[in-house]
């Protein structure tokens, strides 16, 4: 059994892997809590396909899809945030004309400017491809997250919870917006090599719900969060690695397993609850 | 001479004077006038889409006025952020979040610092105090979601208690909790009130409030009466608020008052 799990420790690839997928896992499941309770799933997808026509520039330029990070991260959160609060056509509406507006755009960028990407790569992920500078990119993200959700928790959890009493209470609370649209930009372009633009969401939202079945409170969503995300790609690694399958849909679907139990454990812990109560 | 007495000073508060807002060129409050003494227990009553929370807002500073002027202790409202207290709409709140009634009653204290100039102790005396005065201590630990309507509008209360703001603003405090709760949340508005608190609590229910409150506040974009509520709550500012559904009202005690003089 160990030496199963040792395996792939014996090529380099699988190690920067394991550190990415580890790093990505973690850091897509701190904020996915957040996210899932503000209703935020759509917004995020929005975001992964708005970086597409940044990463076509962006490589076109000569940047790695981890290099464009942080400031494809800061003008997708910055953008959608002015054009989601200046325009009046309702925020589903307006996410979803960016959605897609963007993500066309970037497929005419890559045609336009004649740019070698593997699309299937970019949109389902291609972790095993990732170099040494990518892992310390992605490694340094996950440790910026950490720190501004720590420090900010408090913050961050009224302005969420109750927006107009933070803001009568007198926090920033545009500050606190944009902070956050920036925190969950750069964990889902930090991720994109990992899962892909087309399932980030799945590891965005998907061990945070299960987290939210199994626990009571929100710190304990959070913590059980980075646990089942850093479950999911751990073993979808491995799952692809010794069943070669692609990668990020081996992740996405781990989390979705976990899931299903959850949700199983749930049902089950309800009713028998219920059958207490009437015994009694 | 009760505590109230000693409360209640006859020193301005809150003064509007032709307090103006529009959204866009549609005017949600015009040239609205009141004074609220310091101490008073004040109901803000009105129609849907009267104005009530659009004043609530401007005094939060949540909103700009288009024109005259709002003070609060002589000071702007974004001046004199931190001396109100705002327990908003519940359904302004987002309850998908599984948190425990510290964790909101502590938001009370949380400020824009990032480290918070109490200690650890003195956050837990403050949240415990805030939570007995409401009368919910022993449920410290429990997740909202188990708490009842008139419970979760008691932690919000305790929240805008540990905050320790002289105005204390309650926007619908009374909506979707049953008449039990409501009667539990006006016996606690009342012990706040005589601490010296000034409240707003914006009301649809326009019955008894001569024996609820000091004063009345009728808005319908403008302020159609403001005082004592046995003097100003008369069938014309109803129907200036409400329309012609003033017989929904009839039954008040100084309707009928009004209307056996009427008759004498």
């Amino acid at each position: 059994m160990i030496e199963l799990i040792l395996d792939p420790f014996r090529y380099d690839f699988m190690i920067r892997s394991l550190i990415t997928a580890f790093a990505s896992g973690a850091m897509l499941s701190i904020l996915g809590p957040f996210a899932i309770n503000r209703n935020m799933g759509f917004m995020a997808d929005a975001m992964a396909h708005a970086t597409l026509p940044i990463i076509a520039v962006g490589v076109f330029l000569g940047f790695s899809i981890s290099e464009l990070g942080v400031p494809a991260a800061i003008l997708i959160a910055i953008f959608l945030g002015i054009i989601i609060k200046n325009t009046n056509v309702g925020e589903d509406t307006a996410i979803g004309i960016i959605f897609s507006s963007f993500f066309a755009l970037g497929f005419v960028l890559i045609s336009l400017l004649n740019v070698t990407i593997n699309l299937e790569d970019l949109l389902f992920g291609q972790i095993l491809a990732v170099s040494t500078s990518d892992v310390y990119i992605v490694v340094s993200l996950l440790t910026i997250v950490f720190l501004v959700v720590i420090i900010y928790f408090k913050q961050l959890l009224f302005y969420s919870f109750d927006p107009i009493g933070a803001e009568v209470k007198g926090l920033n609370t545009t500050f606190l917006n944009y902070l956050f649209l920036i925190l969950l930009s750069i964990a889902i372009v930090g991720s994109l090599q990992t899962v892909g633009i087309i399932l980030v969401l799945s590891m965005l939202i998907i061990p945070a719900a299960a987290a939210k079945l199994v626990t009571d409170t929100f710190v304990n969503s959070i913590k059980v969060s980075v646990l089942f995300g850093v479950i999911s790609s751990i073993t979808g690694l491995y799952l692809s690695y010794f069943l070669n399958l692609p990668s990020g849909p081996s992740m996405s679907l781990v989390a979705t397993s976990i899931f299903v139990l959850a949700f199983l454990s749930n049902k089950i812990r309800k009713k028998g609850s219920l059958a207490t109560v009437t015994i009694s | 001479m009760d505590t109230k007495e000693v409360n209640s000073v006859d020193t301005p508060l809150i003064i509007s004077d032709g307090c103006c807002v529009h959204f866009g060129s549609a005017p949600a409050l015009e040239s609205v006038d009141f004074s609220i003494n310091k101490g008073k227990k004040v109901a803000v009553v009105g129609p849907n889409g009267g104005g009530k929370s659009t004043l609530f807002n401007a005094l939060a500073g949540l909103i700009p006025l288009t024109e005259g002027s709002l003070t609060i202790d002589g000071k702007s409202p974004d001046e004199a952020r931190g001396t109100v207290s705002y327990v908003p709409q519940k359904d302004l709140i987002n309850w998908n979040f599984p948190l425990s009634v510290k964790q909101v009653v502590e938001m009370g204290i949380t400020s824009r610092k990032l480290f918070n100039v109490f200690n650890r102790k003195k956050i837990n005396q403050k949240i415990n105090k805030a939570l007995q005065d409401v009368g919910l201590y022993e449920k410290v630990n429990d997740n909202i979601k188990s708490l009842s309507g008139g419970q979760l509008q008691r932690v919000l209360i305790a929240r805008a208690l540990a905050q320790d703001s002289e105005i204390l603003l309650l926007d619908e405090a009374f909506s979707a909790v049953d008449i039990g709760a409501e009667e539990d949340i006006m016996q606690l508005i009342d012990s706040i009130n005589l601490d010296g608190k000034t409240i707003l609590i914006a009301t649809h229910d326009v019955n008894n409030l001569e024996e609820k409150f000091d004063e009345v506040l009728c808005l319908n974009k403008h302020c159609c009466a403001y005082g004592d509520p046995s003097e100003v709550l008369t069938p014309q500012v109803i129907e200036e608020m409400y329309g012609s559904h003033t017989e929904l009202f009839m039954n008040k005690s100084h309707f009928k008052k009004e209307e056996n003089n009427s008759s004498d």
